[in-house]
């Protein structure tokens, strides 16, 4: 191996290791600008428990995402699949810092967040698959789920739209007197659409307990950050409306949890609005067709080896003294329900002709 | 003379506009580096350039919008939006802009622009992709509507709406992109949008279509013709503005006349064209005009999105059922 190369490896892990570099392509952290900043946080401090928690979650949603790309090769899921592998983390950790009553909305990438916030791994899968066992019946498919008992308001396929949504979701929390929050996901893409900035002002005017997280996974379909946006530091994008910024390493579950943690107490305590950029990065394609000129291999494989969300809590389980054969017995678990969902999912009847005559209106 | 897909007619249609005229501009999402979601751009950016193959944020409100600030200035902007589906987050730049221009400024102004944009089901897509809804835009004065049924279409269609005056929603059915190849010739002929096509011509009943519902007219004309039943199909391929004239003298020939499309029913193109009918040609009729549509509801995801759609079988149903009247 050419020895200079192996120099910048090393270099990188180490400043990767000492926290100074989080990905290749991070902006340099800066922590002037008033009201938002880019320090890295200092971890939460979990328990064995919980850091295994994660990790079943994380691996979950893994699992649960190669299936879906695995039925979708083999022609048994129709439409679009925007797979959240490699942004596990994100999901998990935020989820993790809820309470009762406390909402969640997010974009079309949403199987994650759809199980997370409880919903039946195979009701999601069988929506995928159009059956009628789906979460919305086989009628919608993989950009249309809904939850309302675990305060899921989807799933949504207009880009940037649910932003307003989220944040009427956080005027209907404070008016009924609640102290809910709720957590407005969108993506790094989305973040260049109007109505995003509309909902700001207003959540900023209002002072609505919403947390808005901008999951930057760097691309939107095939176009970067840097060949989309004129100002890149998402996390800033709220200042001139008054709202506090936050950069936020998306790989790493602690330090979500702990962004999370300071987020939901900021908002809950009646402060207003709060923006956070999450870096994290989409491993697969953009949805299952992606000519992926975009981007490098060899950027898609130094992600997976260096900053992966998983290899990262597992290697702090270890460290902890977890055995690797619980980790394995784990994962051993978790594939063995994700058979049984994808079984489920492909079995299941489509959906009665008549069903599509329902809900269109209030049946009279 | 090439054999072509829709989609690399689309691109041909392009390309050539972008060679002979400077003004014009390509402008959308991912239609640079990535050649299009759908391949409409491929090969475009690499051989025009990035300051005339624009790949733009995630913001159609703010596209179209500036593409209206171009055609102002000037330029022919040619704007993609991904799906349809999407373009609603623009519906008041094209409603209140796009549309009323020449109107506004008492012909001072106006906008040449094309907007394209796939539409309709059949691609085993699922909700905002799949939707077929001409009804808005043929609905709003000052806008022009055109749907390619076919690739020598397609090319000869987008070439004009491109070098025409007023803007043109350039609505293309994502179904038929790659459902069959045409000898398209070296040099486009002519189609003058506003005009409709005789794809086949007939005595016993009309056909009336357009966009992915022409080819299945035209199986079900076939079938008919093995009842030995001669229907006349028209190809609309401008919807808005109509072209009466031909719809009519069809319809004085043959006294009978079913209009199908995949949009849903209800106060859409069919209403209006069996509006048109009974105005113009009501005392010829042998047979209540009829409508072969998508359903009132929202498309299904693809289980059973063939249901929805209208099929050969229910138009030669429904063209049997006016002939026994
Ligand atoms: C209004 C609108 N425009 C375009 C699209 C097509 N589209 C779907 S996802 C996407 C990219 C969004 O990127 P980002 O917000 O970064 O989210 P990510 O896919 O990275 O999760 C685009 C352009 C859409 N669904 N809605
Ligand atoms: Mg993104």
């Amino acid at each position: 191996m050419d020895s200079r190369f192996l120099c910048n490896r090393i270099y990188i892990l180490f400043l990767l290791k000492t926290g100074r570099l989080m990905a290749k392509t991070s902006p340099p952290r800066s922590s002037k600008t008033s009201g938002s900043n880019a320090k890295a946080l200092p971890e939460y401090k979990a328990s064995r428990d919980e850091m295994l928690d994660f990790y079943k979650q994380m691996t979950l949603i893994r699992r649960f995402e190669e299936k879906a790309g695995q039925l979708y090769g083999m022609g048994l899921i129709g439409g679009f699949c925007h797979l959240y592998i490699g942004q596990e983390a994100v999901a998990v950790g935020f989820q993790s810092a809820l309470k009762e009553g406390d909402s969640i909305i997010t974009g079309y990438r949403a199987h994650g967040h759809a199980i997370v916030s409880g919903a039946s791994p195979k009701s999601v899968m069988a929506e995928l698959t159009g059956r009628s066992g789906g979460i919305a019946k086989g009628k919608g498919g993989s950009m249309h789920m809904f939850d309302p008992k675990a305060g899921f308001f989807g799933g949504h396929g207009i880009v940037g739209a649910q932003v307003p949504l989220g944040t009427g979701l956080a005027f209907a929390a404070k008016y009924k007197g609640t102290d809910n929050v709720v957590l407005t996901y969108f993506g790094d893409g989305a973040a260049n659409q109007g109505q995003v900035y509309e909902a700001f002002n207003m959540a900023k005017l209002w002072n609505l307990p919403v947390i808005y997280i901008i999951e930057n996974n760097q691309y939107a379909m095939g176009t970067s950050v840097a060949r989309s946006s004129g100002q890149q530091e998402l996390y800033k994008r709220g200042e001139s409306f008054g709202i506090p910024g936050k950069l936020v390493d998306g790989m790493n579950v602690l330090e979500v949890r702990a962004a999370a943690d300071a987020a939901v107490k900021h908002v809950r305590e009646g402060n207003g609005p709060i923006l956070l950029e999450l870096k994290t990065y989409r491993y697969r394609g953009h949805s299952m067709s992606d000519p992926a000129k975009y981007r490098t291999r060899d950027e898609v494989q130094t992600t997976r080896e260096e900053r992966d969300p998983i290899e990262f809590i597992k290697k702090r389980l270890l460290e902890d003294g977890a055995e690797e054969d619980m980790l394995k017995s784990i994962d051993k678990e978790i594939k063995d329900e994700v058979s049984e969902v994808a079984d489920y999912a492909r079995n299941a009847p489509e959906p009665d002709p008549s069903e599509l005559y329902t809900d269109i209106l209030v049946e009279s | 003379m090439a054999e072509l897909t829709m989609i690399q007619a689309v691109n041909l249609a392009m390309r050539e506009a972008l060679a002979e005229d400077d003004a014009v501009i390509l402008l959308g999402q991912d239609v640079g580096v990535d050649g299009g979601i759908f391949r409409a751009t491929q090969g475009l950016i690499e051989d025009f350039g990035a300051a005339r193959v624009l790949d733009t944020p995630l913001a159609e409100a703010g596209i179209i919008g500036m593409a209206v600030g171009m055609a102002l200035n000037g330029m022919k902007p040619v704007a993609e939006m991904q799906f349809s589906g999407f373009s609603y987050q623009a519906f008041h730049q094209i409603e209140n802009h796009v549309a009323r221009f020449r109107w506004r400024t008492n012909g001072r102004f106006s906008v040449p622009m094309v907007i394209r944009m796939p539409y309709g089901a059949g691609v085993r897509a699922l909700e905002h992709h799949s939707e077929s809804r001409e009804a808005y835009w043929a609905h709003t004065p000052g806008l022009k509507l055109v749907i390619p049924s076919g690739p020598i279409k397609a090319r000869a269609l987008l070439a004009a709406a491109i070098r025409d005056p007023d803007p043109v929603i350039f609505y293309e059915p994502k179904a038929l992109y790659r459902a069959f190849k045409e000898d398209v010739p070296d040099v486009a002929e002519p189609i003058k949008i506003g005009k409709a096509d005789v794809v086949r011509v007939g005595k016993d009943l009309t056909l009336i279509a357009y966009g992915a519902m022409l080819p299945r007219a035209v199986d079900a004309a076939t079938k008919l013709a093995g009842d030995g039943i001669e229907a006349e199909v028209i190809d609309l391929m401008t919807i808005s503005p109509l072209d009466e004239e031909t719809i009519i003298q069809s319809v004085k020939k043959t006294g009978r006349a079913v209009v199908v499309h995949e949009a849903s029913r209800s106060f859409g193109v069919g209403a209006e064209l069996c509006a048109r009918i009974n105005d113009k040609a009501f005392f010829h009729l042998e047979a209540p005009v009829k409508r072969v549509t998508g359903y009132d509801i929202h498309p299904p995801f693809f289980a059973r999105e063939q249901h929805y759609l209208p099929s050969v079988l229910r138009i030669y149903d429904e063209a049997r059922e006016t002939l026994t009247i």
